[in-house]
């Protein structure tokens, strides 16, 4: 590998890094920082995604599908916090593993019933569907490009919502002491509510921005639920940061380990979390 | 630590959480299959197929083929009218040997046909060895079905995962290709298909200059798509299927690949994803036992009934469903529908010549087809042939002994 080729696999690993915070980032609020376990989440990514295909084959347009689909998934999110998340807040996490579970199920059947089992492809937006050349034979679609600027936005507004917010202080005080924070007169049921839906939104945004990347397919959520939980798990339960950082490390990681240790490239990312958890059991910018 | 404290809880609850979905998914075997006890005189068949997850519409093409066989000859094989007995494999390997049970023990079948995925194959190879029932299986490519597992049960109507890359060598030294990479998942599939290419290759003076895998299922390629740039390979040989095809074939246009470096296939590469690519398939050439455009009579005529029973395009699943409706006749008729005669329909099965719509077909000693490999090229929204690459191909079946 000579360096040119050694920067262009540094930016591919940086890029597919980006790309999982993007996945993962729905995961980070719901699982992170409301603590509730949402096996579901690729569920919503799947959803995201279809939602795109759907609405942009209607509309003949990814950037209308999108703005038309993110209403659609924060009314489901808030929808789903109401009827079924907010009565188990107080009950054994066992609970809402079995009741996320359920919705993978769920999800998947209403998905064959609606959309069918085919895989279908979502056009790149024309104004991005562009190569940069790198090399004589190689070039860089302009499209993960955006993606990785799309990521770095959100990133950045998700800490600011987080850390610097007022919204976001009273979130991290209804995550540590749920009762308190009710009985200092905020109502911690519509701040959950409204987190939730913006969990489930993050998830299905990120399935709508990757559809022309990943194609559209079934049970293309499960493929994304376990790289997720392992992002949150490394960075540690709690953190944008973390997250921010545990995705980079993923994409280098697996970006790296493809090329030169091809055999083993498929543990490297368990490998590396099963070291962070002996070391660091509250993951790297968790809180102990 | 205050019971409302949530924010600290490890990740000891998360592995729990765990444990318990493995229980759902094993209660979930346990729904309601018997069927009342079988009529007499009654043909017993029972299909263990995909019919939920990613492959449940090529369980389902496979049912429709079949059951199409069955009802050309009046509902009927060797003279008996048929009851099925259907169980939904899930693609599970783990719950493979389960599953065949409820056929082969409760139901008591006469002949079991599955599946698709190859893990489930090998995992029904251990409990129909044993039990001694016909099996035909119209999918799973896994070798070591008709190699080192083979037995005189065992009957595939389909292709071995060799088969599928092997004539590609050829294909590549006619077009004056020297070296080649191949990439693949890595996954006993994909192995399988690698060597059958690089055998085939190799044979032909040609090397393969690097095998490049991805963890199954992933699709990301980026890293192993820059590896093949600097590479500068002659050509690309590739195999994945379905989702992953169609991502694949996508970055390799986006990566500026397209056009530079020669993209072939495995014939999976380009089935059922041309819809979802776009242009991105277009000029991609493959070897597959079956193609469109074949334009034979049996093709055109199994074609055209297809549609019209089911409302669908046939693809090459229905085919290998189709056929394996027609070996179970070839056997039955030997018989005369005398099916506890085991080793006369075995006898009828292994002569038989089947009529398929891909072509003629005979089988192997070890019960895999022997079958003439065609080129096909994308165009549009088909897989044109291009011409036949291999004729009647056969696999090696190594390590059968049967």
């Amino acid at each position: 590998m000579d360096f040119a080729f050694f920067l262009i696999q540094l930016l591919n690993g940086l890029q597919y890094g980006l790309l999982l915070f993007l996945v993962a980032s729905g995961l980070t609020l719901i699982f992170g920082i409301m603590g509730i376990i949402n096996l579901a989440h690729g569920s919503f990514y799947m959803v995201g995604a279809y939602l795109a295909w759907s609405l942009s084959s209607m509309t003949g347009s990814l950037t209308a599908a999108i703005l038309l689909a993110i209403p659609l998934t924060v009314i489901l999110g808030m929808a789903l916090e109401r009827l079924l998340f907010r009565h188990l807040y107080q009950r054994d996490h066992l609970y809402q593993v079995l009741l996320t579970y359920g919705l993978i199920l769920v999800f998947e059947e209403l998905r064959s019933l609606i959309w069918g089992d085919d895989v279908h492809g979502v056009a790149v937006p024309a104004l991005l569907n562009a190569s940069i050349p790198l090399t004589d034979n190689l070039s860089y679609p302009v499209y993960r490009l955006a993606i990785s600027g799309v990521c770095l936005l959100l990133a950045a507004g998700l800490y600011f919502l987080i850390q610097k917010t007022r919204l976001g202080m009273m979130i991290r005080a209804g995550a540590s002491n749920r009762d308190m924070v009710q009985s200092l007169g905020i109502d911690i049921k519509l701040i959950y509510t409204l987190v939730f839906a913006l969990g489930i939104a993050l998830a299905a945004f990120a399935g709508m921005i990757n559809a022309p990347l990943s194609s559209v397919f079934p049970n293309m959520g499960g493929q994304v639920l376990i790289i997720c939980f392992v992002v949150v798990v490394i960075g540690g339960i709690g953190s944008v940061k973390g997250a921010m950082a545990a995705s980079l490390i993923i994409g280098l990681a697996e970006t790296f380990g493809q090329v030169l240790v091809p055999e083993v490239a498929g543990m490297i990312v368990y490998v590396l979390m099963a070291i962070v958890l002996v070391w660091r059991p509250e993951g790297l910018f968790g809180r102990a | 630590m205050n019971k409302n404290e949530k924010a600290g809880y490890d990740r000891r609850e998360f592995l729990l959480g765990s444990t318990a979905i493995a229980g759902v998914a094993a209660a979930g075997t346990l729904l309601p299959g018997g069927t009342a006890l079988a009529q007499q005189g009654k043909l017993k068949v029972g299909l263990m197929l995909p019919y939920t997850g990613t492959f449940a519409q090529l369980g389902v093409a496979i049912t429709n083929g079949f059951k199409l066989a069955v009802d050309e000859r009046g509902g009927k094989l060797g003279g008996r009218e048929i009851e099925y007995f259907t169980v939904d494999d899930e693609s599970n390997p783990a719950k493979a040997p389960e599953n065949v049970n409820k056929l082969v023990q409760r139901d008591k079948v006469d002949v079991v046909i599955g599946t698709v995925h190859s893990g489930v194959v090998m995992g029904m190879a251990k409990v129909l060895k044993e039990s001694g029932t016909l099996w035909i299986n119209p999918n799973g490519g896994a070798g070591a079905m008709t190699g080192a597992a083979c037995a005189p049960n065992f009957f595939r109507t389909s292709f071995s995962n060799w088969q599928t890359t092997h004539a590609l060598g050829k294909v590549l030294k006619a077009k004056g290709h020297k070296n080649a990479v191949f990439i693949t998942w890595k996954y006993a599939a994909g192995e399988e298909m690698m060597e059958g290419f690089k055998e085939g290759f190799e044979k032909e003076g040609g090397k393969l200059t690097k095998e490049l895998y991805v963890p199954f299922p992933q699709v990301e390629f980026q890293a192993l798509l820059t590896e093949i740039a600097s590479i500068k390979p002659d050509a690309v040989v590739a195999f994945f299927a379905g989702g992953g095809a169609a991502k694949f074939l996508k970055d390799y246009q986006a990566a500026g690949l397209k056009g530079k470096i020669p993209l072939y296939g495995s014939g999976f590469l380009t089935d059922g994803v041309l819809d979802a690519v776009g242009d991105a398939g277009e000029g991609v050439e493959t070897t597959l036992h079956y193609a469109d455009g074949l334009d034979t009579k049996k093709d055109k005529a199994f074609r055209l009934a297809y549609a019209k029973t089911y409302k669908l395009q046939p693809d090459v699943y229905a085919v290998q469903g189709y056929d394996a409706g027609q070996l179970l006749a070839a056997g039955l008729d030997g018989v005369k529908g005398n099916v506890s005669d085991k080793a006369g329909v075995i006898k009828a099965m292994e002569a038989a010549k089947i009529d398929s719509p891909r072509g003629t077909w005979t089988l192997s000693k070890s019960h895999n087809p022997v079958q003439d490999m065609y080129l096909r090229k994308v165009v549009g929204k088909e897989n044109k042939v291009q011409g036949v690459a291999w004729k009647a191909l056969a696999d090696p079946a190594r390590g059968c002994k049967a």
